[in-house]
């Protein structure tokens, strides 16, 4: 929203028009390739990132790619330069400049992606990064809940892709998808049915089909050029590019075509009737949109060259109609404080720039020629045509373009011309940068429909190639197609749909009776999440008492049966106690610790006791000491040491030991101690009695000077031969002492009573 | 922890200590020592005074925010380890640089980045030890 913007603070600043200026940048790029895209060159870009794992950072270029990277890129530049306007004088405007653009690059890398997994990871990225923008107003509550509720669905989904695209890889031995692709269809193949559902699975929820569509109209919470961005133009066709991708290799059977068709059939459908149903005109776009991902999921189903021309044309019309009617209800928003479709007319006045390119794009969305939108239409219903279910499918296109007829002539129409209502604001034009974006798209939708002979070569041509996996003939966007059986259809969609606008009030009212008696699936999620928040404070009741003592009963417990199954399933062959030939020193440091063990056991004196757990622990660094491995046993009396002075500290301020309680448990205790004790023994001795390996101390023995100029070869080891591994561990203890200072730090609203020392290394 | 002799006695000692866990750090390529053993004495130099003179004051000592110093450190095992990719080594190979001659007989001394690891090391362990000590000496 617009709330917290200033209309008159400087709006050109450096995150902003950086932003702009590359991804400007990176469209001009992507226009070079178009010449040799279209004359049938992919390229490739393509370096090693894990080989082993045949990962690789690779990239293709194809026609499918680069029209998306085109829109991704071209609309981006747009929008960014529309919401540095938007957003003037937002306080976090630095911030969403920096999200806005993270995800522009994030849809790029998924769009140009030909690795699997390298797909995978911007798929990711997007799904992060959209968090991120949906969640931007985050001191509302609504916002934090409906981007959390986006990321969840589409996470769960980007889990099932991660699983099949790992199952697609090692059945097909290569994770390059132009290879995968190369190969055609695998439908048959073993795996094939489970691979294809979770993918459907990823995009499903990716592209918001129904029955998980209802993520979409909640994400528009985002502040408004988001949704003209990812809501539109980009990242909810990521699922329909994921599909349209793989179809060579997925489509081709019965069950890719009957999902497709009858998912994307109902979410059309369903979608353009809820659409005639919203009062805020954002609402209205965001399910006209969920309408387009249906219609284009339904035509993806068909392998005809129709089906997928008509695809990937009206993917193409609807980027550029419904991000510029995005940024038309931002500029309305922006100039009268509402976006009520009852209130809202008559601004054709006031604001004749912004009343035009809506006029614009709101043709191109009802299909009227000349306009592209148009030649989509015609594309469709010859596709459709042709399909399997071929009834069923057509009967859905029209209900569907004819309630986007409507539609469009209630978002792009009424507001302008139709009877003004009483606005909050006096309306008046909005300012260039605003502008200039869906004046452009408009625009350009108009061109696109007056030359489809250069859109289809240099742009849907392409494209349908690459969704096909074969050249394409060509040749199908025209004005005048001929009176044929398409054209007849689209005479009906506009009666149908002219009709449908001069009822829609009417219906707008049934269509609201009729929704509040249906399921409503987004109070259902919530019931859901509040359920699984049940579940987890239930468990965690159970399993986390906060009684420190039970805890290490617990893991005791589990440690000795570790031990002793594998002992008694392959128990080891004999364990011999040889105390012979043991100097007086080494009965010494054993009688220390054992004398310390003792102390420990039986005082009832906390400082007692920690004196006599170090009196352990220097005797074990005594052993050390004898078996010379000095760096182990200076670590390990200084760690004692540390751990001596800290709870020294700790137990200062805590109460003498319960005699009452403590003797109810002691008997249990002291079993366990024995026990784990004894096997760890067992364990031991059954160590020391194989035969020592000596590779691994020759190596390093042998390689520390030579390779690494040390002669210390502990230190060589940590720092040099497994750098990697010191590298974790320090991470570790950063990780650790971070926690336990938040744990101290942060329960002070809460007298922090339990776990004194959590966090301890070693 | 209200004693003079140990006030004052502290003071000695953990400039002492203090010194010793540097010592500790440069001498542990040949010799017991490192980093980790390293940290670890430093960190119990700056645990003693603040025993001795209270947290507050050991904060005061140490100057730089203990969290933060762990963070330098982790930073810089981390440069030391990614070095090695402008010589087109895998990740963390120890790059050596040989001062005044052309092998470790001939060199005066080197320059390695396995060192600098070491001092990541050293820092990470000692930021990390205090922030927690002195949160802990704080909240008791």
């Amino acid at each position: 929203m617009a709330e917290d913007s200033d209309p008159n603070a400087p709006w050109v600043n450096v995150a902003g028009m950086t932003t702009v200026a590359i991804t400007a940048a990176l469209f001009v790029f992507f226009l070079l390739y178009v010449p040799e895209v279209a004359a049938g060159a992919p390229v490739l870009w393509s370096w090693d990132w894990i080989p082993s794992l045949q990962i690789r950072m690779s990239f293709w270029l194809d026609g499918l790619s680069l029209m998306f990277a085109l829109l991704i890129t071209g609309i981006g530049a747009f929008v960014m330069l529309y919401a540095a306007r938007y957003l003037a004088g937002h306080p976090q405007y630095n911030r969403f400049a920096l999200y806005l653009f993270s995800f522009m690059l994030s849809m790029l890398g998924l769009v140009l992606a030909d690795n699997l997994v390298t797909l995978f990871v911007f798929w990711e990225l997007t799904t992060f990064t959209s968090y991120l923008l949906i969640g931007f107003s985050h001191g509302d509550p609504k916002s934090r809940r409906n981007a959390l509720q986006a990321l969840l669905l589409t996470a769960a989904g980007g889990l099932a892709l991660l699983a099949g695209l790992i199952l697609l890889g090692m059945t097909q031995g290569t994770f390059e998808i132009s290879e995968i692709n190369a190969a055609g269809s695998l439908a048959g193949e073993p795996y094939y049915l489970l691979i294809l559902l979770l993918f459907l699975a990823g995009a499903f929820t990716k592209s918001a089909q129904v029955p998980f569509h209802f993520w979409l109209p909640n994400a528009m919470a985002a502040p408004t050029p988001v949704s003209a961005y990812l809501h539109s133009a980009t990242m909810v066709k990521a699922g329909v590019y994921l599909l349209a991708r793989m179809h060579p290799s997925l489509s081709g059977s019965d069950v890719w075509v009957w999902v497709l068709t009858i998912f994307g059939a109902v979410t059309a459908v369903f979608a353009s009737l809820m659409a005639l149903r919203q009062i805020d005109l954002k609402q209205t776009l965001a399910y006209t949109t969920l309408m387009a991902l249906g219609t284009l999921t339904m035509f993806l189903a068909g392998s005809t060259g129709y089906a997928i021309t008509a695809a990937m044309t009206f993917l193409l019309v609807h980027s550029l109609y419904k991000a510029c009617l995005f940024l038309t209800i931002g500029v309305i928003d922006h100039a009268t404080g509402t976006r009520d479709a009852d209130v809202l007319g008559g601004l054709a006045r006031a604001m004749p720039i912004t009343a035009t390119m809506a006029a614009l794009a709101g043709l191109a969305m009802a299909g009227i020629p000349p306009f592209l939108g148009f030649i989509a239409k015609e594309v469709a219903y010859a596709g459709a045509l042709g399909m399997a279910l071929t009834i069923f499918v057509v009967l859905m296109s029209l209900a569907a373009f004819a309630l986007m007829f409507a539609v469009a002539a209630i978002v792009a129409y009424r507001p302008f011309f139709g009877p003004q209502g009483a606005l909050p604001r006096k309306p008046h034009e909005g300012p260039w940068p605003m502008l200039l974006g869906p004046a452009t798209l408009a625009v350009l939708g108009l061109l696109a429909g007056l030359m489809p002979g250069v859109t289809a070569h240099y742009l849907v041509e392409p494209a349908v190639a690459a969704v096909m996996g074969a050249p394409d003939e060509g040749g199908r966007l025209k004005l005048w197609a001929g009176f044929n059986l398409p054209l007849v259809l689209s005479l009906l969609t506009f009666a149908l749909g002219f009709f449908l606008y001069l009822r829609h009030l009417d219906l707008r009212a049934r269509l609201a009776r009729i929704e509040a008696r249906g399921p409503n699936l987004d109070a259902r999620w919530d019931w859901l999440l509040e359920r699984f928040m049940d579940f987890a404070k239930f468990q965690t009741r159970v399993i986390q008492t906060g009684v420190m003592r039970q805890y290490l009963f617990a893991t005791f417990t589990v440690l000795s049966l570790a031990i002793l199954v594998p002992l008694i399933l392959r128990p080891v062959g004999g364990v011999t106690l040889a105390f012979a030939g043991l100097s007086l020193i080494e009965w010494g440091v054993a009688f220390l610790i054992a004398a310390g063990t003792i102390l420990v056991v039986l005082t009832s004196s906390r400082i007692a006791a920690l004196v006599g757990l170090g009196v352990v622990g220097i005797g074990v660094a005594l052993i050390f000491i004898m078996y010379s491995a000095p760096d182990v046993a200076i670590t390990q009396l200084l760690v004692e040491l540390l751990v001596v002075v800290l709870l020294a500290v700790a137990l200062l301020k805590m109460p003498y030991l319960d005699p009452s309680n403590r003797q109810v448990h002691r008997p249990f205790d002291a079993a366990l101690a024995v026990v784990v004790g004894g096997l760890t023994t067992i364990v031991l001795l059954a160590v020391v009695d194989v035969p020592f390996d000596r590779r691994l101390t020759d190596f390093f023995e042998g390689a520390s000077w030579t390779e690494a100029f040390g002669r210390n070869i502990v230190n060589v080891i940590l720092v040099d031969f497994r750098t990697l591994d010191t590298f974790g561990e320090i991470a570790v203890v950063i990780v650790a002492a971070l926690g336990a200072y938040a744990l101290l730090k942060g329960g002070s609203r809460r007298a922090p009573e339990d776990e004194p020392a959590k966090g301890e290394k070693e | 922890m209200n004693s003079i002799i140990f006030t004052a006695g502290a003071r000695i000692l953990v400039a002492l200590v203090f010194v010793f866990s540097l010592f500790m750090l440069l001498r542990g390529h040949h010799l017991p020592g490192g980093g980790f053993i390293g940290g670890l004495l430093g960190a119990i130099s700056f645990i003693v005074y603040a025993l001795a003179c209270g947290s507050e004051e050991a904060r005061k000592a140490l100057r730089v925010s203990p969290e933060g110093l762990a963070m330098v450190g982790l930073g810089i095992a981390l440069a030391a380890g990614l070095v090695s990719a402008l010589f087109g080594d895998p990740l963390f190979t120890g790059q050596w640089y040989w001062v005044g001659g052309d092998s470790y007989e001939t060199a005066l001394f080197s320059i390695n980045s396995v060192l600098v690891f070491d001092i990541g090391v050293y820092l990470v362990v000692l930021g990390g030890i205090l922030s927690l000590t002195f949160a802990f000496d704080e909240e008791t």
